[in-house]
């Protein structure tokens, strides 16, 4: 046992009379690497803050959190005292690297800042460090990068830049706060390689915050699984991820995996997740089992594809010009798709792989006729969508509907379920009487209590806001149903659910389905056919388990490589 | 490194039910999907909201006024009583008399029923001409009409409210109804310019974006998803353009362009009472704190409702 660095003991944070986080303790040891997993709302992010004295004024914390080598709790400590702290013996990465830096201040002067700040180095000192501080996080030409401006680095550069200002003191406890949700599967490996690789080397205690079970498993030592504002298990993470106690992190495992079904081929949510045995539990004929009876009903709808194809683009190009932002200045043009070209037989479920940038939901939205492309052909199911007559353009969208990705800004906020669900409905003159009916059919189709459609969608969880965007696609009876990233912004257990209620509708309504996901393993879960894209084009098409298993072209290998997943980690620890 | 297990022994591990439940209060949707472990969508927390209680107990104190004054008041406004002018406050006068003898307290009431239809009118043109055009600007973004829209927008804004209404009663002779049409016409850019960025935020949202989808057409995604989700917008610009026209009329009466004699305003009394600045102050200091009465109250109103209708303000739950 080694000295513990930190020490938290009964810290217990509330709003008012709600308690947001109950009386939890955890220590984490000098140049421990802890993971401290949970769902949104989970109080993760609030214990971090606690510990780093910058929870919002509304919120007291009450409790002991104790740093060694220094005296007294700090939760008791002034502010002034506490900045002393923050920054040199704390120091902390945050999840979102655009709103993170000043934009008015050079790269350079702000990893500078902060040792100028704590008198760590003199100016020129400070200066000449950053720069190879700059070089440690692995940024191309550090001399460059800390002159640019923030605007000029990429969101994965940026995080380079945080962590660089944060390790700029070799802080005795790093705490990172879903670091790298809001970045590209590629750029988060190796941000995350940079974060364990810093951290070893300096001895620093790290404390890292995230929902993502395969993350945690490649940058940590020990893992605490928070609930609902407790800490319901702890453990190494070899005894968290083989033999899990508490009913919920069993449930979490079994829905972050998204290569084991159960025997009806559907992914384990939490209720089911008592079935589910983990690959590293040794069990591993059961799971291929599993996997089998996965893949034939995958493979199903396969055979039922007439190989007519129903979608059918061609040469697709789209360039965007952004308005000139001064009189004299040239406009810029964007070339958002540069030559795609894809055919979708009826019955298929189709997947469209890649980063942001790349282009896919820009072809959706010309694939539903949203957006007009600059040149190229779209035929969906008959229609060619780029020259159609508005006559043409309402029947196409009636067979293909779209699911989008936030189910916070997908469904208007002053309208009732019912009328969301019914929109769809309105301009084919479908009577209000026949309306209802089929709102309820649906409401039920998707898991949801009839009683729902005279709610407002603020009254919902993302899940939930989630089915309601899957019943207004389905509403109108679609041949194709095409969805955005439908759960990348839902929690991991909640994913599962509504990544098992596609797949069931997909299967009941003979849906064709072109699903967007920048997220292989959905992707090689929900679909049979893929195609991965990267800056505007499709570098490989084929179907899933062979890109997967035998990727050609060297971006997607990268991509299955970046992918984390449980196996990984495993392997790897 | 330390491999420590621990289980939180409060929690019963088999406890499915308190994993599939959400504590929520009954009827809430926690209930909905079962089984899931959705954080359900907390009630939100409606606080007292300072500014929009003061706010609406000033321009309730002005409504109310106006309102008494057409079934009470203490005097007949016109009625001249010679022998009692220039008083100061007493029972039988609340807040004095005028040089002719008038109650200042009923002139005081009926003053507050021409601030309020000079308000309400003035509103009224600005809005019912203002959002429409706000809306379609914001809907043909970038086109030509969104653009003559906004220059033309941008004309009426350059040209000052009090000026323009100069020029109307220069045309049409003064007036409370010239003043009424002027003072719209001028806050016309206010709504149009609310009203379109509002509309070009909800334009670019994806419930838009499945309505277009969905086949919804222009003017259905218009009246169904853009007017209301910018309404708490347009009404906190309602509420500020009603103070501006409030101090813009008493400043017209006061140039003797807005209401005319005999009808009693606001500032019509603060001109009366000029000449008798340094006797009888109380002449000008009743008006004036009324007009800042009704002033201060539609500015906190339009606060308040700004914190509360605002989306931008407003926190996802």
């Amino acid at each position: 046992m080694t000295e513990s660095l930190l020490t938290v003991q009964d810290l217990e944070i509330s709003a008012g009379q709600r308690h947001l986080v109950h009386p939890t303790s955890f220590t984490i040891a000098a140049g421990e690497r802890v993971g401290l997993i949970g769902e949104s709302g989970s109080g993760k992010s609030l214990t971090s803050a606690a510990v780093m004295g910058l929870l919002p004024g509304e919120l007291s914390a009450r409790g002991q959190v104790k740093l060694s080598g220094t005296e007294g709790n700090l939760l008791t400590w002034s502010e002034r005292r506490m900045a002393r702290l923050r920054g040199r013996d704390l120091s902390m990465v945050f999840q979102e690297p655009m709103s993170a830096l000043n934009p008015l201040m050079r790269v350079g002067e702000q990893v500078a800042e902060v040792m100028r700040i704590h008198r760590t180095a003199n100016p020129a000192q400070a200066k000449a460090r950053a720069v190879e501080l700059l070089e440690r996080v692995r940024l191309p030409d550090p001399r460059a990068a800390a002159r640019a401006y923030p605007h000029q680095l990429s969101g994965g550069q940026r995080q380079r830049v945080m962590l660089a200002i944060a390790m700029a003191n070799s802080p005795r406890l790093l705490i990172c706060d879903e670091p790298t949700t809001a970045l590209d599967v590629t750029v988060q490996a190796q941000v995350l390689d940079l974060i364990r690789e810093a951290v070893v080397a300096d001895g620093t205690g790290l404390l890292f915050i995230t929902h993502d079970l395969a993350v945690v498993a490649s940058v940590c030592e020990r893992v605490m699984v928070m609930y609902r504002g407790r800490i319901v298990e702890s453990g190494s993470c070899e005894q968290i991820f083989t033999d899990p106690q508490h009913e919920y992190t069993r449930g979490l495992l079994a829905a972050s995996d998204l290569t084991a079904t159960d025997d009806r081929g559907r992914l384990f949510t939490i209720a089911s997740a008592a079935r589910y045995r983990s690959h590293a539990s040794g069990d591993g004929a059961m799971t291929d089992a599993e996997a089998d009876a996965g893949s034939a009903s995958r493979a199903a709808p396969v055979d039922l594809a007439t190989g007519e194809p129903l979608i059918e683009v061609s040469e697709l190009v789209k360039t965007y010009s952004r308005t000139r932002t001064s009189l004299f200045g040239r406009a810029d043009r964007v070339e958002a798709l540069r030559g795609i070209s894809l055919s979708i037989p009826a019955g298929r479920r189709f997947g469209i792989v890649g980063e942001s940038g790349s282009g896919k939901s820009t072809l959706l939205k010309i694939l539903s006729g949203l957006e007009p492309p600059t040149t190229g052909s779209v035929q969906v199911g008959g229609v060619h969508v780029e020259s159609a007559t508005s006559a043409q353009l309402r029947s196409m969208r009636e067979d293909l509907q779209i699911v989008f990705q936030d189910p916070f800004a997908s469904l208007d906020p002053r309208m009732k379920v019912a009328d969301i669900i019914a929109e769809p409905l309105v301009p084919m003159r479908v009577p209000e009487r026949k309306r209802r009916e089929r709102v309820a059919e649906t409401l039920a189709a998707v898991g949801l209590e009839p009683e729902s459609a005279h709610r407002f969608p603020h009254q919902f969880s993302g899940g939930q806001r989630q089915r309601i965007s899957i019943a207004r696609a389905l509403v109108c009876r679609p041949r194709i149903l095409v969805a955005d990233e439908p759960v990348s912004a839902l929690d991991v257990s909640v994913r599962a659910q509504v990544l098992n209620l596609l797949t069931d509708l997909v299967d009941e309504y003979q849906l064709t389905l072109v699903f967007v996901s920048h997220d292989l393993g959905v992707v090689r879960h929900l679909c049979s056919d893929v195609a991965v894209m990267k800056s505007g084009e499709i570098v490989e098409t084929g179907d899933v388990e062979s890109i997967y298993t035998n990727p050609q072209h060297p971006y997607t290998a990268s991509l299955v490589a970046a992918t984390p997943s449980l196996e990984d980690a495993f392997a790897a620890s | 490194m330390t491999t420590r297990r621990s289980l939180d022994p409060t929690l019963d591990p088999t406890g499915s039910a308190e994993l599939a439940g959400e504590t929520v209060e009954p009827g809430a949707p926690g209930a909905i999907d079962p089984g899931a472990v959705d954080a359900a969508a907390k009630p939100r927390r409606r606080r007292l909201n300072a500014s929009l209680v003061i706010g609406l107990i000033l321009v309730g104190l002005v409504v109310v006024m106006a309102l008494v004054s057409y079934v009470w008041t203490p005097y007949n406004p016109t009625e001249a009583m010679p022998e009692d002018r220039l008083q100061g406050a007493s029972a039988a006068h609340w807040f004095g008399t005028d040089r002719y003898g008038r109650d200042t307290f009923t002139w005081i009431m009926f003053g507050s029923r021409i601030t309020l239809l000079v308000g309400i009118v003035s509103v009224a043109i600005a809005m019912l001409i203002g959002v429409p055009l706000g809306i379609i600007a914001g809907m043909t973004n970038s086109g030509l009409l969104s653009g003559t829209i906004m220059r033309g927008n941008d004309l009426l804004l350059a040209f000052p409210a009090l000026l323009l209404a100069i020029v109307f009663s220069a045309v049409y002779g003064p007036g409370t109804g010239p003043a009424m049409v002027a003072l719209g016409i001028a806050s016309i850019p206010g709504f149009a310019r609310v009203a379109r960025s509002g509309t070009l935020q909800v334009m670019s949202t994806e419930y838009v974006m499945a309505a277009r989808a969905a086949n919804r057409g222009t003017f259905a995604i218009a009246t169904t998803h853009v007017l209301p989700n910018i309404a708490g917008m347009v009404i906190v610009q309602a509420s500020v353009a009603f103070a501006l026209a409030v101090l813009a009329e008493a400043g017209l009466s006061f140039l003797g362009l807005g209401t005319q004699a005999p009808a009693p305003s606001w500032g019509r009394m603060l001109q009366e009472s000029q000449q008798f600045l340094g006797t009888r102050p109380e002449l000008a200091l009743w008006p004036g704190l009324f007009i800042a009465i009704a002033v201060l109250g539609f500015n906190l109103l339009g606060d308040g409702l700004r914190d509360r209708l605002d989306p931008k303000l407003r926190g996802r739950d």
